[in-house]
């Protein structure tokens, strides 16, 4: 009883950390919530389904499977069978027989983990500063990060063509001091990083608010410095929710094809990456090769898939533990 | 090691969380910051700790100027609120922070750690998470793990607020105990005046980001220097008066009141503390009160009196022995004489 007096006496880091905890925890609850309604229908209420006539429920089940079905599991996998169709040695040599094909594998497997380490690393900057300090410009910074979910990809990919095309603003100065940026891999990097700069910070900063800034003011009281503070306390806090969001910034960078089409230039076996070379290889009538980089781009989905809920599920779990121990403050 | 406060000062936009305060800390004293929340005690703990900048004044360790070296030079050993244990580390680990991080051999580690997990009473405990202790376990970590490294100064932010009245009553009495022990200049945040008293030997008051009193804490509760800390400390009746020729009239009752030697006369509150106050048939004293008896509550060790004043309709506590209640007999309704053996005048500010 007392304790809980104290508790709302001051009002500090418990209660708002599990307010927190709940807020971060709402992307993950929202299959636990519909397993929940499962179970409690267990009871009366799904006694009462059971009564329904069973034209209603075959009906009604039957659609559902119908629409998943057309809508996903018949295109995901016809992609594998179009691919695969004629044979497993044809499909290698479409994927990397040919050079321009292997070119752009090569190529989406440096532009992607660039364009995510510097959002990474930007995304670990910005949520830190953006979690931990109140300043001027804090509400701009956060709405900016937002911004390149809402250009169109297209016009991101036009953006950097005005800046750093020869009619651009640092076209000439570039060209005068040989740097390639449009049409040339940094210009690819640069545009995917932009396309999917908010995922890591965006992931980051509920993660550090509900973590709280306690843990990292101990570290610096009991002498460590500012990296050691990072790497032994810090990082370890938050590093699944950076796992997490560099899953979803890789999978983005891997298939973003809007702005990277602009400013590639499109040059076969030079500036083409994954999305472009299936686009190429399908207006060029060779279905099987486009199939077969597209199974590729398909089977990367997939994994990423397979890691994301590995990584909610842990993140479950992690929060239950959160919210008990926060319990357990609350009445030890 | 003494720790002195000069002049701090520190605004958080429009708020003014402490102002020009300053204070000395004995060396090798426990000292409690006592105050309500808003009262600045927070603020001035994590100045003191260097874990916040104060926009001006001084602190000094000894004689050494520290107000601009980072808590990470300071070498302080702060226990947080809420504990902030490392919570993917367990308790070895958690304690050995601070030695890590100044290179210590691991055998040295180990022997410090083993050392102060008995001091704290938790051997056994070094592969536990954070999670899997209990509150009262998780603040002696803290504690623990604040003393490794030999700290200078020992700061305790209400580090008893987040646990129940038993553990906090234990975890007291063995923080004093502990104090005995190391004799590290301890400095505390509590809201709670039984806490301060119990564990502290000087307690300093404040209010609004200002100091109102520093003292033992038997000065503090008999001698308050203010209104503020009269009121704050314990409970207390409050009466509207005039003072004038060192006398203070409550209605037809007189109270000395020897600070105010003036002949003008003010307005002014006198304090009583219901302990203070007796109760009796007749009128006693030129000082009597006339009353009738609300309730009779009795607590125990204490009984408490609810009363009614007939003079401006005033309401008053008093607390009795059960044998003096006993004696009077008191019920509902009777109309009595209340009597104040002590009474603190305060005049308000001739600038006002």
């Amino acid at each position: 009883m007392q304790s809980n007096l104290t508790a709302l006496a001051s009002p500090s880091a418990p209660p708002i950390r599990a307010a927190h905890a709940a807020q971060r925890s709402k992307r993950v609850e929202e299959p636990l919530t519909s397993l929940r309604c499962v179970r409690g229908s267990d009871g009366k209420a799904s006694g009462a389904h059971r009564h329904d006539p069973w034209l209603v429920r075959w009906s009604l089940t039957l659609a559902a499977l119908a629409i998943l079905t057309v809508l996903i599991i018949v295109p995901v996998v016809n992609v594998f069978y179009q691919a695969l169709g004629r044979g497993v040695a044809v499909y290698w040599h479409n994927l990397f027989g040919d050079r321009n094909t292997r070119h752009a594998i090569l190529l989406t497997l440096t532009v992607a983990p660039s364009a995510v380490i510097a959002n990474l690393v930007f995304g670990v900057a910005c949520a830190w500063a953006i979690a931990r300090f109140r300043f001027p410009g804090r509400a701009v910074l956060l709405t900016l990060i937002d911004l390149p979910f809402s250009v169109p990809p297209v016009v991101a990919g036009l953006m950097f063509v005005l800046l750093f095309g020869l009619q651009g603003y640092f076209g000439p100065w570039l060209r005068d001091h040989g740097i390639k940026i449009l049409f040339a891999t940094p210009g690819l990097i640069l545009v995917t990083a932009f396309v999917t700069l908010p995922f890591v910070v965006r992931e980051l900063i509920p993660v550090m608010e509900a973590i709280g800034p306690e843990e990292d003011l101990a570290a610096v009281s009991l002498g460590a410095s500012g990296w050691q503070m990072f790497w032994r306390v810090t990082w370890p806090n938050i590093r699944w929710g950076v796992l997490y969001g560099v899953i979803l910034c890789n999978a983005r960078a891997m298939g973003e094809f809007g702005a990277v089409y602009v400013v590639s230039g499109h040059i076969a076996g030079r500036t083409d990456t994954m999305p472009l070379r299936v686009e190429k290889l399908f207006q060029e009538y060779n279905t099987p090769g486009s199939f077969a980089v597209a199974s590729v781009l398909t089977f990367l989905a997939l994994v990423t898939l397979a890691l994301k809920s590995w990584l909610e599920r842990r993140e479950r779990r992690e929060i239950a533990e959160a919210l008990t121990d926060t319990n357990a403050r609350r009445e030890p | 090691m003494s720790i002195t406060v000069k002049n701090i000062s520190k605004r958080y936009g429009a708020f003014t969380a402490l102002d020009g305060v300053s204070l000395d800390v004995r060396g090798g004293g426990l000292l409690a910051l006592l105050g309500p929340s808003g009262s600045g005690k927070t603020t001035l703990l994590r100045v003191i700790a260097g874990l916040e900048s104060a926009d001006e004044g001084v602190v000094l360790y000894e004689d050494e100027e520290v107000t601009h070296r980072s808590a990470r030079e300071r070498n302080v050993g702060f226990v947080f609120q809420h504990y902030a244990l490392f919570r993917h580390m367990s308790v070895f680990e958690n304690v050995a922070f601070a030695l890590r991080v100044r290179g210590w051999k691991q055998a040295k580690v180990r022997e410090r750690v083993g050392e102060l997990l008995k001091l704290v009473r938790l051997e056994g405990y070094e592969k536990r998470r954070p999670s899997q202790l209990s509150g009262g376990q998780r603040q002696r970590v803290a504690l623990a793990r604040a003393l490794a490294a030999q700290p200078r100064v020992l700061l305790l932010d209400e580090p008893f607020g987040a646990l129940d009245a038993k553990v906090r009553q234990e975890l007291r009495q063995w923080l004093r105990l502990l104090h005995r022990e190391i004799h590290c200049t301890t400095v505390l945040v509590t809201h709670d005046q039984e806490e301060a008293f119990e564990v502290a030997d000087r307690v300093v008051v404040m209010s609004r980001g200002r100091i109102e009193q520093v003292g033992s804490p038997r000065e503090v509760f008999e001698q308050p220097a203010t209104a503020f800390v009269m009121d704050f400390l314990g409970h207390v009746n409050v009466f509207q008066g005039r003072v004038r020729n060192n006398r203070a009239f409550l209605g037809e009752a007189v109270v000395p009141c020897p600070d105010y030697p003036h002949d003008e006369e003010r307005l002014a509150d006198v304090y009583v503390r219901p302990h203070e106050l007796d109760i009796d048939h007749r009128a006693e004293s030129p000082a009597s009160l006339a009353a009738t008896v609300l309730h009779v509550h009795p607590l125990g060790a204490v009984v408490r009196v609810q009363l009614q004043a007939q003079a401006g309709d005033h309401s008053l506590n008093v607390e009795l022995s059960p044998e003096r209640c006993m004696d009077l007999d008191l019920k509902s309704g009777d109309r009595v004489y209340v009597a104040p053996r002590r009474a603190r005048v305060f005049v308000p500010d001739y600038s006002i």
